[in-house]
Parts: structure tokens; sequence; C-alpha cells
């Protein structure tokens, strides 16, 4: 379509951009790489040297791997679930019209401003603490005399939970949009062919957010997949710990570098495996 | 059966009045054209019939029985809206299904009943499409597809073919006619196009500012109409009015001329002008005329071998039997002077 002059400027014009982002993506991934083939474990400097596959077999062979592996699938699996079904419900409540609309609306998105760390101390001190907590408080004034311990009892869940509150409103603002692009003529169509609120809902409404659906989808796995914030600042990571806790743990608490640098290469490659994997099951939504 | 009867309705929008008191009577078997200016309250009034808005005042009898309280999907009457509202996530099939799916019908007799509205308007080879990879004809014949899979007591169009180009519009214009009398069904046709008024309905509706101007058949309207209104709006191209001098002549405060009954001479006349746009259409010229003396402009409507140019100086005669009086509030004088 372009001419040639403008196809030339055009490649010129992304060289700085494609530069920067090679650089930035490209220079960290390439050092992971050649970490994950080397000795290199900060409690004994002095054994170097090329390692072979070693770092990757010890990686599958830790005994928190097949755990962590799986709570990485649940906690995705599962704040997506919460967030689809409550993003749905959520859009369909705030696109309805009532009194201080706007600040409800505003209020609703806030949770996805406050960032993963502070959020995860505000539940597990304010909300969820056994002691403290309002969960607690809350029991306790119906008469539990012993509270229940979220961290404790349900980490995974405790997790999921928070993660959950943090990407609803991101959920629930696509749907929304997505809402209220839907065509008025067709509810009045919709009408006419005799659908009640439910069949509207069912056939209407249902299909018309499948795309945006898709969306959250996508973009939620891939960044739930990487969840770490809320795991470290709750502790948990012990019992509910993700594919990236378990990387963070190798450097941190084994001073392995170049087990971690295996660990993130395996995750980069799951995550790429689960991502394309959706991309082909949900990605045909996408598509006309 | 599907008569419709509308006994002073009005409609309210938070204080704006859109309809203030319309009564009129829809017979069983009619095409009635709704055909006003935009703005008009037509739509308005197709969608009160239809029950997609609460009236603000008065009753709408369906078949005698009276429907004000119900909702759309009970009155019995199917729409086809101006932007055909298929549902796009939905094949051709399904979407002329749906109302039927909604019925609860069982799948066999839906399929059967898919068929039947297919054949009647040619979608047979589309059934598997989705909206989106349809033309705009082929749309429009599924939203009416759509309508008449229920076999509903009336049909209710909102502007259909305003969407649709020119010479796809005389076509569909067509088809909903022969449809009409193939099914013998109500239809109430609402459009601001008053040739589709002329050239589909049994009854003309005129409305204005949401009131009712006149109701009858065209060729009523054509003739002889109530109004300043009416007249100005009915006819194309549009009739002339002058007043004055002139229309003290035929003793009345405006009189008004349609274009078809001027006869333009080179010699003499009863009024000279110059011409100015003259549109050529081959088989007839459109002559846009400056009167003498200020006395005002007219269109003038004359067989095509007429060779005249811009600039041109030409007599004007009005047919003396076929003007039209109008008294100072706009309403029709008696008919001929």
């Amino acid at each position: 379509m372009a001419t040639g002059q403008a196809q030339k400027l055009a490649k010129w014009a992304l060289m700085p951009s494609v530069a920067a982002l090679s650089a930035w993506a490209f220079i960290p991934l390439a050092l992971t790489f050649y970490f994950a083939f080397l000795r290199y474990n900060l409690q004994d400097p002095d054994n170097t040297g090329w390692a072979g596959f070693s770092n990757f077999y010890y990686f599958f062979k830790d005994p928190f791997f097949i755990k962590d592996l799986i709570n990485t699938v649940l906690l995705v699996a599962g704040v997506i679930m919460a967030t689809v079904v409550g993003g749905v419900l959520l859009a369909l409540l705030l696109d309805q019209r009532f009194w201080g609309r706007g600040i409800v609306r505003l209020l609703v998105i806030s949770p996805f401003f406050i960032m993963p760390t502070v959020s995860s101390l505000v539940w597990k001190n304010l909300i969820l603490h056994p002691v403290f907590g309002l969960t607690a408080e809350i029991q306790r004034w119906f008469g539990f005399a012993q509270p229940f311990d979220w961290f404790g009892k349900l980490p995974l869940f405790s997790v999921g939970l928070i993660v959950a509150w943090q990407w609803l409103p991101y959920a629930a603002l696509i749907l929304l949009t997505a809402l209220q692009s839907l065509d008025e003529e067709q509810k009045d169509a919709a009408a006419m062919d005799g659908a009640n609120r439910f069949n509207y809902f069912r056939y209407i409404v249902l299909p018309h957010l499948s795309r945006p659906i898709t969306v959250v989808i996508l973009i939620e796995t891939i960044f739930i997949l990487n969840t770490f914030a809320e795991i470290k600042v709750t502790s948990v990571g012990g019992f509910a710990g993700n594919l990236t806790y378990l990387v963070f743990s190798q450097l941190n608490d084994a001073n392995d570098v170049g087990m971690a640098a295996a660990g993130g290469l395996i995750a980069v490659v799951l995550a790429n495996m689960v991502s394309a994997l959706l991309v082909r099951l949900v990605g045909k939504n996408l598509e006309t | 059966m599907g008569s419709i009867t509308l006994d002073h309705v009005s409609k309210t929008f938070g204080g704006h009045t859109v309809v203030p008191d319309a009564s009129l009577t829809i017979n069983d078997g009619e095409f009635v054209v709704f055909v006003g200016p935009s703005g008009c309250g037509k739509s308005t009034l197709l969608r009160l019939i239809a029950g997609l808005e609460d009236v603000s005042g008065g009753r709408i009898l369906l078949d005698g029985r009276d429907a004000t309280t119900e909702g759309p999907a009970q009155r019995g009457l199917a729409m086809v809206f101006q932007s055909y509202a298929l549902y796009p996530h939905m094949t051709v099939r399904q979407n002329i299904g749906f109302p039927l799916l909604m019925a609860k019908l069982d799948k066999a007799e839906i399929e059967r009943k898919v068929q039947d509205a297919a054949r009647i308007l040619n979608l047979g080879d589309y059934l598997d499409r989705k909206p989106g990879q349809l033309s705009g004809g082929q749309r429009q014949r599924v939203a009416i597809g759509r309508a008449i899979v229920r076999a509903p007591k009336a049909f209710l169009f909102d502007e259909p073919l305003s969407n649709l180009d020119a010479a796809l519009r005389i076509n569909m214009r067509l088809e909903i006619t022969e449809l009409h009398q193939q099914l013998k069904t109500t239809m109430v046709y609402v459009t601001h196009d008053q040739v589709e008024a002329m050239t589909m309905a049994d009854k003309i509706v005129v409305l204005n500012a949401g009131r009712v101007e006149q109701v009858g058949s065209p060729l009523d309207l054509y003739r002889k109409p109530a109004n300043r209104f009416v007249a100005g709006f009915i006819g194309s191209p549009k009739m002339n009015f002058l007043d004055g001098a002139e229309a003290e002549r035929y003793r009345a405060h405006s009189i008004g001329i349609r274009p078809e009954h001027i006869t333009p001479t080179r010699d003499k006349g009863r009024w000279h002008g110059r011409i100015g746009v003259a549109e050529h259409l081959g088989s007839d010229v459109f002559l846009h005329v400056a009167l003498d003396g200020g006395l005002g402009h007219l269109t003038v409507r004359t067989p095509g071998d007429m060779a005249v140019s811009h600039g041109d100086e030409i007599w004007l005669t009005p047919d003396d039997s076929r003007i039209y009086r109008f008294d100072k509030a706009g309403l029709a004088l008696d008919h001929t002077s």
C-alpha cells in the first residue's frame, strides 16, 4: 500500500524502539540462559565452570517443584474463574442506572491501582489476620472463640482471594465497556422476539461478551502466572508457593544463581506453553 | 386478525412532549405508512404500538383488546428495525429461528418454519452465514424473515430502507409491497421519504410535531391535502406556495401549485421569470424559476424534450383548476375557486 519511501522511513523511525526493546528483553534473557548452564552458587564461590543440564535436572527434582506447579495452575485458574464470573456480574450491576454511579465506578476500579505489596499487607494484617483482622472481629462478634486462621489453614485460597480482589476491577471494567457497546436496538429486538431477562443475557449479552472475556483470560493468565508479592508478603511461600516463588527461593534461600536461572527458563517455557494453548483454545473468539 | 387502534395516546419524555394526543385506527390487513419530517414522533408512535415504550396517556387496542399494559412479546407484533438489529454472533438460521426458540417450539418445527421464511425471502443459500457476511439487502431480508416466522398480527417497520443505497431501496420497496400482497397481514411502516409513502401505502398518516395532520389514501392526500403542511410534504418536487397579491386574486391567504401543474412557454403566459438551475432527468426537466417583481421562486416540472438552460427567460401559466387555496392558519379552503 505504502510507497517505497514511506516504508524506508518507517523502518528508520522504528529502529530506536526496536533497539531499546531488544536490549530490554533480550539481554536479560540471554544472561539467564548463560547462568542456567553455570555452576554458580554464592555459598560456594570457588566451585565454578559449566554445569551442563544439572541445574535443570535438580530444579525438576526439587521436592517443591510439582507442588508449586500445581499451585501455579490452581491460582491462575481459580482467580480467572472468580474474576470472570464476578466481573460479569459487577459489570451488569454497574451498567444499571442508579444514583452515584460515577463515584461507585471510580471506587470499584481503585483496587487495580494499589500496589500488590500494599494490598497484600492490608489483607494480611487488617482483614484476614486471625487476631486483629476484620474477619476475626466479625467471627468473635458471632461468638467464635477461635477465629479462622486464613493464611494458616487455607494459604493458597487466601492468596487467590487477594489476587482476585486486585483483578476483579480490571475484568469488570473491560466487560462494562463491552456491555455499553451493545446495540440498544438488539435489546428491543430481543424484547420483540419474546426473550425474557435471562434469555436476553444468555443468548445476546453473553455471546457479545465472549470476546472481551477472552481478552481478560489471556491478559490475566500472563500476569497471574507471575504472582509473587502476594505470596512473599503473606509469608506462605512454603505452602502456597508457585513457580515464580520457587525461583526466588532458589536464589534467596539457597543462593544458587545457576539453579534459579534454570528455574526461570523453565517457568518462561511453561508460561509460553500455557499461553499458546490458551490462544489456541479461546483465541478463536478473537477472529472475524 | 390485526387491527390496531390508538385512543388519545400521548407520550412525554421527562417534560418534553413528543406525542401530544394521537387517535388512529388501522384496519386488519392494511398497509399504513407513518410519514413526516425527522423528529415528528413517527418512530415514537411505532415504538408505543410495539410496546417498547410505555404510553403517558391513552389506550392502545389490538383487535379490540386493551394492550396498553402488555409487554412487547405479549402483543404478538413483529418489528423490523432501522439498523436491522440482527444478532451478530448467530447464523441467519439462528437469527430467524430466535423468536421461535423463545416461544419454546421444538427443533423440527423451528427448522420447518425457518425454511419456509427463507424460501419466501430467497435466503436459502445464506442460512449458515453470519450477518457480518451478508450485504445490506440480505440483512434486511433476514430481519424481515425474523419478523415473519412468528406469523404476527402486524408488522412494524421502522425506516427499514434508510440504510440501503438508492437502487436497492427501490428493489426492497417492491419486495415489501409484494410481501404484503402475499401475506395480507397488517403492516405499519415508518418513513421520512414521501415517495416510499406514496408508492407503498394503502393509507398514509402524515405526522408533524407529534400531531396527526391528515390520514388518507396516497391519492387523497395528493389531491386534497387538508393543510399547507401536508400539501408541501406530499408530492415531489414540492408544491410551490405564493402569497400576497397573487393569492388575493384567488381569495386566499396563500396558494399552492404543484410543479407538474404549471405550463412553461417561450412567448406569453401569466408570470414572467428567469430560469435558474434546470435539472434534466431525461424523462422530465425541473426548472427553478425566479419570478419577476419579487413574486417568489417556482419549481416547474415539464417533459424532458424542452431545451432550456441557465438564464433563459420564460413565461409560466398555472392550471387554474388545480390551484390549492389556504387560509391564514394554513388550512385548505374549498379545492377550486
